[in-house]
């Protein structure tokens, strides 16, 4: 089965299966809404809803159609158009990733062979990251319509923290793209199929094995370097400081409610599915059976693999509850160092690493070899090297203590004269003011 | 006509109409939003025309990167926001030099291919490893050249935004 | 043929465009309508919203220079991707072009984080 199946699919085919996966993700959005509730809850020894339906297991249906039937508020100073579009570019790139994760190998549904899959590109891969990248607008503009002060300031936050880790999340699957030979996502899941056999001859020995398949075991940095970056991409602790309430209220959505908060929402779990649906695909074997299944014959065949398929993908679901439940939230810079400092740096020596022994393997000539490797070596223990040191904690040269230890506001501090008087000259331009002449003005007002 | 003539020609249509909303716009975030469209269909069309890679490539750095890094700055320095005087630009000599400017290239690009057709079928679709066997043979220097023009940009783009790095420089 | 691959991308695009589109539009209709001056204001806690922003009226640069930098390592990264998908027929010599690309990327990187560039404290 290689990418010629795809695009034969008849057009009521096609119709089924982006419906099915339509209801997939709101009803995966809805159970993974209570899933994190209860799971939370038991991690911090309380029960989580238990009230609606068995095991509260309705809580998310009631929540869903109470937030549609909220006020749904467009604030004064919202800008009208972009306010309305923005939760609807969210949606879009949303749901568009899904069109290329593939679910399964080929069965028969109403007599039609045809994949599990909406569709396959050759360059799946880079369809994936680029809805993700679109996603930023719902975010960016989201937050600028809004013509308020936090969720700007979380916009901001959120968009530079996406792109920041989108740049180690692309970093980070160079390499399977180097091993699969492939962009597209089921001629990944393919290739992880296959156990090479390596061949290796260290001073003088030679040693005959096979690699399991999965990605994820031959390209371990990797995967790991994978997980964090869409911790990271998906805004979620804790890496969650967009929605650090304690500065920032609720982030670029503070402003929305009702249905379109709900689409944003909606949003930002199916992200959670489309990263763990893609780190499942490109490392964890895709739809493939795990290993003690995959004895059984049967098991790669049919619709098993959708089972498979769904349970890594909850795994990771999983692995996103815990982290929440477990973790606190980082520090801005400490985050941004990680990504920039630590993740894209180590991303690129680990990409020239796997080029280098690929390469390597090629040669048949013994000397270039050596040489590939002893290079490849030398750059990276160079980088480990010259590696900067974490900036030294310099003590503050006063103090900076209050009254009997305890530190206490300045003791003449002056009230700021009432945001009312300067609210006559609030019109939209309000979020501007300060680089025109009209601040001088209302500040003598004032 | 087939259907990737009319879809070339449709979608050419849309970028062209969303490029003529970006110079006309007054709201420079609207703006924003425009190009945005234009850029999109442009990529559909490299689609439409089998470039798979190029396409979303240009959705990936041009849309998703390099107008982002547009409403960036429009955010960051508090531009006045809504409808502005300030992009009232002169009508004619704007017109004479983007009409120039556009002319210009179309000539170019019909002299280049003059009435030569090339059919879809026989080109070799532009997915990644062609893409990549094609950049990395026969057009290596300009790949290399990208490199220092990127280099020349980081250092740009530091000196330029931070004024004052050259204080705390370790 | 390889453009009815794309077909059922665009299927699902537009299905989802018009699910949000249509859940967007009746958001207003559904849920009931009582005015409140307050309600439609910036919110903010409770404070009076402010014209200015605490801090100054401009936010820092290094939002702008995160957007700089993460369109430089994109354009690496969509040059990574056809390198690495072509790498096994591109052998030793396609090693050492994206070596040097590399390296030359990382002196940039390198001079950025030395001048502070990639410090947020």
């Amino acid at each position: 089965m290689g990418l010629d199946a795809f695009g034969h699919d008849p057009f009521w085919l096609v119709i089924i299966k982006i419906l099915a996966v339509f209801v997939f993700l709101i009803v995966s959005t809805i159970l993974m809404i209570w899933f994190e509730r209860r799971v939370v809850g038991r991690m911090q020894h309380r029960p989580g809803p238990n009230r609606y339906g068995p095991f509260g297991l309705l809580q998310s249906v009631a929540d869903a159609l109470k937030l549609a039937l909220k006020e749904d508020i467009m604030p004064t100073l919202a800008d009208k158009a972009v306010y309305f579009i923005a939760p609807i570019i969210s949606i879009m790139c949303a749901f568009t990733a899904w069109a290329v994760i593939p679910f399964g190998p080929e069965v028969s549904i109403f007599g039609v062979r045809s994949p599990l899959q909406i569709t396959d590109v050759p360059v799946a891969v880079l369809v994936v990251l680029a809805c993700s990248g679109l996603g930023v607008y719902g975010i960016v503009l989201g937050g600028w319509a809004s013509g308020s002060t936090y969720p700007l300031l979380g916009a901001l936050r959120s968009a530079a923290q996406v792109i920041s880790y989108e740049v180690a999340l692309g970093l980070s699957i160079v390499a399977v793209f180097m091993l699969s030979g492939s962009m597209s996502t089921s001629e990944i899941v393919m290739s992880q199929g296959e156990n090479p056999p390596i061949q290796l001859s260290l001073l003088g020995m030679e040693l005959n094995f096979n690699v399991p398949g999965w990605y994820a075991i031959l390209l371990l940095p990797s995967f790991i370097i994978f997980m964090i970056s869409m911790v990271g991409e998906t805004n979620r602790a804790p890496f969650d400081l967009p929605e650090a309430e304690s500065e920032l209220v609720g982030g670029f959505h503070t402003e929305y409610s009702s249905l379109k908060f709900a689409m944003f929402f909606l949003a930002e779990y199916i992200n959670m599915f489309t990263v763990s649906a893609m780190c499942v695909t490109l490392f964890l074997g895709g739809w493939r059976a795990p290993w003690p299944i995959s004895i059984w014959g049967e098991a790669n065949t049919g619709w098993w693999p959708i089972l498979w398929f769904l349970g890594k993908v909850w795994v990771f679901m999983f692995v996103f509850v815990w982290l929440r439940g477990t973790m606190p939230r980082l520090r801005y810079d400490q985050f941004m160092r990680l990504g920039w400092k630590v993740l894209i740096p180590l991303n690129l020596v680990w990409i020239l690493v796997v080029a280098g022994v690929r390469v390597s393997t090629q040669q048949e000539n013994g000397t270039t070899k050596t040489l590939v490797i002893g290079g490849v070596v030398l750059l990276a223990g160079a980088v480990i090297l010259f590696y900067p040191r974490r900036k030294q904690y310099v003590e503050p040269a006063t103090a900076d203590l209050g009254l009997g230890g305890f530190p206490v506001p300045p003791l003449d501090l002056k009230v700021p004269p009432s945001p009312r008087t300067k609210k006559i000259e609030a019109t939209r331009e309000k979020a501007s003011v300060g680089t025109d002449s009209k601040t001088d003005t209302t500040g003598e007002e004032g | 006509m087939t259907v990737t003539d009319v879809l070339v020609c449709a979608l050419g249509a849309v970028s062209l109409g969303a490029a003529l909303r970006v110079v006309t716009s007054k709201h420079l975030v609207r703006a924003g939003l425009w190009l945005v469209v234009a850029l999109g269909s442009l990529a559909g069309v490299y689609l439409v025309l089998t470039a798979e890679l190029l396409a979303w490539v240009q959705v990936l750095i041009y849309v998703g990167a390099v107008v982002v890094l547009m409403l960036f700055a429009v955010m960051l320095t508090r531009a006045p926001i809504g409808p502005s005087d300030d992009l009232d630009r002169a009508k004619v000599p704007g017109v004479l030099i983007g009409g120039g400017a556009g002319l210009g290239l179309a000539a170019v690009l019909v002299d280049a291919y003059r009435w030569r057709e090339v059919g879809l079928s026989d080109v070799e679709p532009g997915d990644a490893g062609a893409m990549g066997r094609e950049v990395f043979t026969s057009w290596v220097l300009p790949f290399e050249l990208l490199s220092v023009l990127l280099l020349a940009a980081l250092i740009g783009a530091i000196v330029v935004s931070r004024p004052d790095v050259g204080q705390r420089s370790r | 043929m390889s453009l009815s691959q794309w077909v059922p991308l665009v299927v699902l695009f537009t299905l989802a465009t018009l699910f949000a589109l249509f859940s967007v539009t009746i958001a207003p209709y559904i849920g009931p309508r009582r005015y409140n001056k307050a309600k439609l204001e910036a919110y903010e806690c409770g404070i009076e919203p402010t014209p200015t922003p605490p801090g100054g009226s401009r936010f820092p640069v290094k939002f702008y220079l995160t957007a700089m930098l993460f369109i430089i390592f994109d354009i690496e990264i969509v040059f990574l991707y056809p390198w690495a998908v072509a790498f096994d027929s591109l052998g030793m010599f396609g090693f050492v072009e994206m070596l040097l690309f590399i390296v030359t990327v990382f002196v940039a990187y390198t001079y950025v984080w030395r001048r502070g560039g990639l410090d947020w404290d």
